[in-house]
C-alpha cells in the first residue's frame, strides 16, 4: 500500500513536470510555426516530417499541442490562483466572524455555487468577451465559491477547536490567530481541492474553447483543437485522439499529485510514509 | 462449584496487518449470575478480549489462539448463523457511547422490537407489552410515549437506560458491559450502575463489566480481573484484590487513585487575586421564522473569590455552567450582566486592566488531542505566549521554553517534535508548559486530567501540584471528578443548575457537606483508605449511618431486590 501511494506520487509529478516542461519549451520554441498554414502538407498522417501529423490547414500539431500546452497550462494557473485567493479571502473571514456577515455572504455564495460553472462562465465571458483574459476572470469567478464552501466548512470546524480557545487566552488577536491556526490547518482539504481544480479548469477551458467561446481561433488551445477536429474525425482521427489524450493524461497526473500532495503536507501523516 | 457460562482459555488476539498482539495467553471464566469486572488502562486490551467473546473484533483482528465456550460451545470458528443466533439472545452488550450505540433515525419502538421479533417467535402485541414492561423497570416516565420518540430526545443517562432495556428484553445469560458509565455524569453513571446491577440480578443475568475505573468496578463486582498490555496480571475476589494486591501494577492502579492532599491555610485578609460578582451568561435562543426562542441562561448571578496562590475547585454535573463560568473568566464567553475583577480592577471597562489580566491569566483545557495545532512544533506552540512579553528575545524566549519543558518534565529535545508524535500524557505536559511558560499568576483548569488514563492522571496531577507549589499561580480547577478535586483543592465551589449551591474548604464540603446536591455528588464517588496489607479499602461517602463508616463497604447487589 505504501509503495503504491509512493507510486502514485511518483508517476503524478513525472507526467505534471513534463506538462510544464512542455509547456514551458511551447512558449519560447515550437519545431514549426503553430499558426503558419501550408495547404500542400493537408491532413498528412504522422509521419517523420510531422510525428504527430498536420491539420486541416496544413499545421504541425506536435508545435499546435506544445503551443496549447503552454495556453492551458497559463490560463489553468492563473485562474486556479484566483479562484483560490478569492475563496480563501471569503471563506476565512466570513466562517471565523460568523454571524450576520457570515449569513450573507455564504447566501450569495450559494447562489452562486447554484450555476453550474461552466453556465456561469458562459454568461459571464458574454460580458467580458472572448479571449485568454475573458476566460481567466470568468472561470476564476465561477470556482471561487466552491473554494469558499470548502475552505469555510474547515475554518467552521476547526474554530471549534481547543487550540483557537488557547491561542485567544494567549493574547494572540483574532487576525493572527486566523493567519497562523486557522489557516494553515484548513491547507491539507484545500490542496486536493486546489490540485483537481486544476483540472477542472482546464477541462473548463477546453469545454469553452470547444463551444467556440473560448481563446479565438488560430492560437491553439487543446480544447479548440478537438473542436476543430471533429468534422475530420473520419478521415484524420489522430487530430481528435491527441488532444483528447494530452487532456486525459493531464488529469490523471493531477488527481495522483493532488492526493500525494494531501498526505506529504499533514505532518501527521508525514511518518508513515 | 458452579457450572462456568463463559470460559476463556488462553486466548491470543493479533492485529494482523502489523503482527502486534494485543492480547496474549488470557484466561478467565464468568459463571452464570456472576459480575465480573475487567480493568484496565486504554491499551491493556480488556474490550478486545471481551469483544472476541462475542466474535465482534473489528476487521484486522484476528485471535490467533485459545477457546472461548460460552455454555460450552465454543465460539471460536463458530458458524457465523450460530452466532447470530447466539448474540442478543443469549449474550447481550451495552457500548460506551449512548449516543451512538441507538440509530438515529429509528423510533425507539422499532428498535427496541428489532431483536426481539428476530429472536422470539411471539405476536406483535405481546412484544410490545413486553417492551412497555422493561421501559417501566428501566425507570421511564412514559413508556408509552417513548415508543413513537426518537433517540435524540433523551438524555445521556435515558439512552443508556433504552439501551439497557433494549439488551434486557431478550433475557441474556452473559452481558457484556463495556465501559458502559464512563460518558455519563458521576450522578446519573451511579443510577444506571444500580440499575444494570438490580435488572441482571432479578434475571439471573451474569454480567461482564469492561471499565477503566476501578472503584467502580470494585464496588458492583463479584469479582476483578486486572489486565496490563493484553496479559492478565491478577485476578480475585473484590474485597480480597482490594486489601492485598499482589501484582505491582494492581498496587499502582490503587496508588494511582486520588487522595486528598495536605491541608493548606492562607491569611484571611489578603485582597483576592481574582474576584467575581454576580456574574450572568445568557445565551441567546435560536432564531425561529418569525421569534426567538427565549435565552438559556447558563450562570444565574455567581459570587466568587480566589485568593492568592489558593487552589479553587469548582464541581458539579454536566450542565451545572461549571465550564462556561471557566470560559467567562478566561475572556472567552462575554458575560451577559456582573463583572470580573483582577487585582482589584475591573477587567470589563479598563483596556490596560484587560492586558494585565489577558497576560496573568492562562488556561489548560480539557483535551490534549485537541488543544495543541497539530501543524505547529511542541517548541513552537510553547513558545507562542512569549510573543506578547515585552523585552524577551528570541534566545531568551527559548532559553524560557527549554526550562519549562524540563519543568514539565519533557526535556528540550521535545520541542522539535509535533503533538501526534506524543502520548496524552505528554501532550497534557505540554499544555501544562504553554499555560505556565508566562509564568502567570492565575491558571485556569478546565478538566485538565479527565481525558487521561488512571495512571497517567496520577503523575500529571503531581506534576500539577508540584508546579503550583513552586510558582504560586492561583487556579481555578474545574472538574466533575471529586476525588480529584478532593486531592489539589484548597477550596471547593458545589455548582448546579448555573448556581453555586455550596462553598467551603475542602474538608469542610466533603467531611460535612449541607446541601443535597452536594451529598448526592459525594455518594456516586468512592472514597480510598488505606488498609493494614498495604491494600486500600473502598469506602462510600455519606452511603453509612453517621458514626460508622466501615458498614459502609457494602454492595447493592448484595441487598434483597
Amino acid at each position: 500500500m505504501r509503495n503504491f501511494v509512493a507510486a502514485n506520487a511518483a508517476i503524478g509529478s513525472f507526467i505534471i513536470g513534463v506538462l510544464f516542461i512542455v509547456a514551458g519549451i511551447g512558449a519560447i520554441w515550437t519545431p514549426y510555426d503553430p499558426l503558419g498554414i501550408s495547404f500542400r502538407d493537408k491532413l498528412v498522417p504522422p509521419s517523420p516530417g510531422h510525428w504527430l501529423g498536420t491539420d486541416e490547414f496544413g499545421r504541425d500539431v506536435v508545435s499546435r499541442l506544445m503551443a496549447g500546452a503552454a495556453t492551458s497550462v497559463w490560463i489553468s494557473v492563473t485562474t486556479v490562483v484566483i479562484a483560490v485567493t478569492i475563496g480563501i479571502l471569503i471563506g476565512v473571514t466570513s466562517g471565523y466572524s460568523r454571524g450576520w456577515f457570515d449569513r450573507i455572504v455564504m447566501s450569495l455564495n450559494d447562489a452562486l455555487l447554484a450555476f453550474p460553472g461552466i453556465l456561469l462562465a458562459l454568461g459571464l465571458l458574454a460580458v467580458l468577451g472572448a479571449n485568454k483574459y475573458g476566460i481567466i476572470v470568468a472561470l476564476g469567478i465561477a470556482y471561487a465559491p466552491s473554494v469558499a464552501r470548502v475552505v469555510r466548512g474547515t475554518v467552521l470546524s476547526i474554530r471549534e477547536r481547543e487550540f483557537i480557545a488557547a491561542s485567544r487566552v494567549v493574547g494572540n488577536s483574532e487576525a493572527y490567530t486566523m493567519m497562523r491556526h486557522v489557516l494553515p490547518n484548513c491547507l491539507a482539504p484545500l490542496t486536493v481541492l486546489t490540485t483537481s481544480m486544476f483540472g477542472w479548469v482546464l477541462l473548463a477551458e477546453s469545454s469553452l474553447s470547444f463551444l467556440g467561446l473560448g481563446v479565438p481561433p488560430p492560437a491553439p488551445t487543446w480544447g479548440n483543437m478537438l473542436a476543430s477536429a471533429r468534422p475530420y474525425i473520419g478521415q484524420a482521427v489522430w487530430l481528435a485522439v491527441l488532444p483528447g489524450l494530452c487532456i486525459s493524461i493531464t488529469l490523471l497526473g493531477i488527481n495522483l499529485l493532488g492526493d500525494a500532495l494531501r498526505d506529504r503536507l499533514d505532518p501527521r501523516m508525514r511518518d508513515r510514509t | 462449584m458452579e457450572k462456568n457460562l463463559l470460559s476463556v482459555d488462553s486466548l491470543s488476539v493479533r492485529v494482523t496487518g502489523i503482527g502486534l498482539d494485543v492480547v496474549k495467553n488470557v484466561g478467565f471464566t464468568v459463571q452464570a449470575g456472576e459480575i465480573v469486572g475487567i480493568v484496565g488502562e486504554s491499551g491493556s486490551g480488556k474490550t478486545l478480549a471481551a469483544r472476541a467473546a462475542m466474535g465482534l473484533l473489528p476487521p484486522g483482528i484476528a485471535t490467533t489462539g485459545g477457546s472461548i465456550k460460552f455454555d460450552g460451545e465454543e465460539i471460536i470458528g463458530i458458524a457465523p448463523r450460530r452466532l447470530r443466533q447466539l448474540r442478543g439472545s443469549r449474550i447481550g452488550m451495552v457500548f460506551q457511547e449512548p449516543m451512538t450505540s441507538l440509530n438515529p433515525s429509528m423510533l425507539l419502538g422499532h428498535q427496541l422490537d428489532e431483536g426481539l421479533a428476530l429472536h422470539r417467535r411471539l405476536p406483535e402485541a405481546k412484544r410490545r407489552e413486553m417492551i412497555l414492561d422493561m421501559l417501566q423497570r428501566v425507570g421511564m416516565d412514559q413508556p408509552e410515549r417513548a415508543l413513537g420518540a426518537y433517540p435524540h430526545e433523551f438524555s445521556g443517562g435515558m439512552r443508556q437506560r433504552i439501551m439497557l432495556a433494549s439488551v434486557m428484553l431478550l433475557r441474556p445469560a452473559l452481558l457484556i458491559a463495556d465501559e458502559p458509565t464512563t460518558a455519563l455524569d458521576a450522578v446519573v453513571q451511579r443510577d444506571v450502575l444500580e440499575l444494570m446491577v438490580g435488572l441482571t440480578r432479578e434475571e439471573g443475568t451474569a454480567v461482564l463489566l469492561i471499565s477503566h475505573d476501578l472503584g467502580m468496578v470494585a464496588r458492583y463486582c463479584d469479582r476483578i480481573i486486572v489486565m496490563c498490555r493484553g496479559e492478565i496480571v491478577e485476578q480475585g475476589k473484590s474485597d480480597e484484590l482490594l486489601a492485598r494486591p499482589k501484582h505491582p501494577y494492581t498496587r499502582k492502579l490503587l496508588g494511582a487513585m486520588p487522595k486528598r492532599g495536605a491541608d493548606r491555610s492562607f491569611p484571611k485578609e489578603e485582597q483576592p487575586i481574582v474576584s467575581i460578582r454576580n456574574l450572568v451568561v445568557e445565551y441567546p435562543g435560536r432564531q425561529k421564522l418569525f421569534k426567538r426562542d427565549p435565552a438559556h441562561r447558563a450562570l444565574h448571578g455567581i459570587d466568587l473569590d480566589i485568593a492568592p496562590k489558593q487552589v479553587v475547585a469548582v464541581v458539579g454535573s454536566s450542565g451545572s455552567g461549571k465550564t462556561t463560568l471557566g470560559q467567562v473568566v478566561a475572556g472567552l464567553v462575554k458575560a451577559t450582566a456582573g463583572e470580573v475583577r483582577f487585582d482589584g480592577a475591573p477587567i470589563g471597562r479598563d483596556q490596560k486592566a484587560y492586558w494585565d489580566y489577558r497576560m496573568n491569566c492562562q488556561m489548560i483545557f480539557q483535551d490534549p488531542y485537541s488543544s495543541l495545532d497539530p501543524r505547529q512544533t511542541i517548541g513552537q506552540i510553547v513558545g507562542e505566549p512569549l510573543r506578547h512579553v515585552r523585552d524577551m528575545g528570541t534566545a531568551a524566549a527559548r532559553q524560557r521554553v527549554v526550562e519549562v519543558l524540563e519543568e514539565v518534565k519533557l526535556g528540550a529535545d521535545y520541542a522539535n517534535r509535533f503533538p501526534h508524535q506524543l502520548s496524552g500524557g505528554q501532550r497534557q505536559r505540554a499544555a501544562i508548559a504553554r499555560a505556565i511558560v508566562r509564568r502567570p499568576r492565575f491558571v485556569i483548569a478546565d478538566e485538565a486530567v479527565s481525558a487521561l488514563d488512571v495512571t497517567v492522571r496520577a503523575q500529571i496531577l503531581d506534576l500539577f501540584t508540584e508546579l503550583q507549589n513552586r510558582h504560586g499561580f492561583s487556579c481555578l480547577f474545574i472538574s466533575h471528578d471529586l476525588g480529584v478535586v478532593e486531592q489539589v483543592a484548597d477550596r471547593v465551589i458545589v455548582m448546579d443548575k448555573g448556581r453555586i449551591v455550596e462553598e467551603g474548604d475542602r474538608s469542610t464540603i466533603f467531611d460535612a457537606p449541607q446541601h443535597p446536591f452536594t451529598r448526592k455528588l459525594l455518594s456516586a464517588v468512592p472514597a480510598l483508605q488505606a488498609a493494614p496489607g498495604g491494600g486500600v479499602r473502598l469506602l462510600w461517602r455519606l452511603d453509612a449511618p453517621e458514626g460508622d463508616p466501615l458498614s459502609s463497604v457494602q454492595k447493592p447487589a448484595n441487598r434483597p431486590a
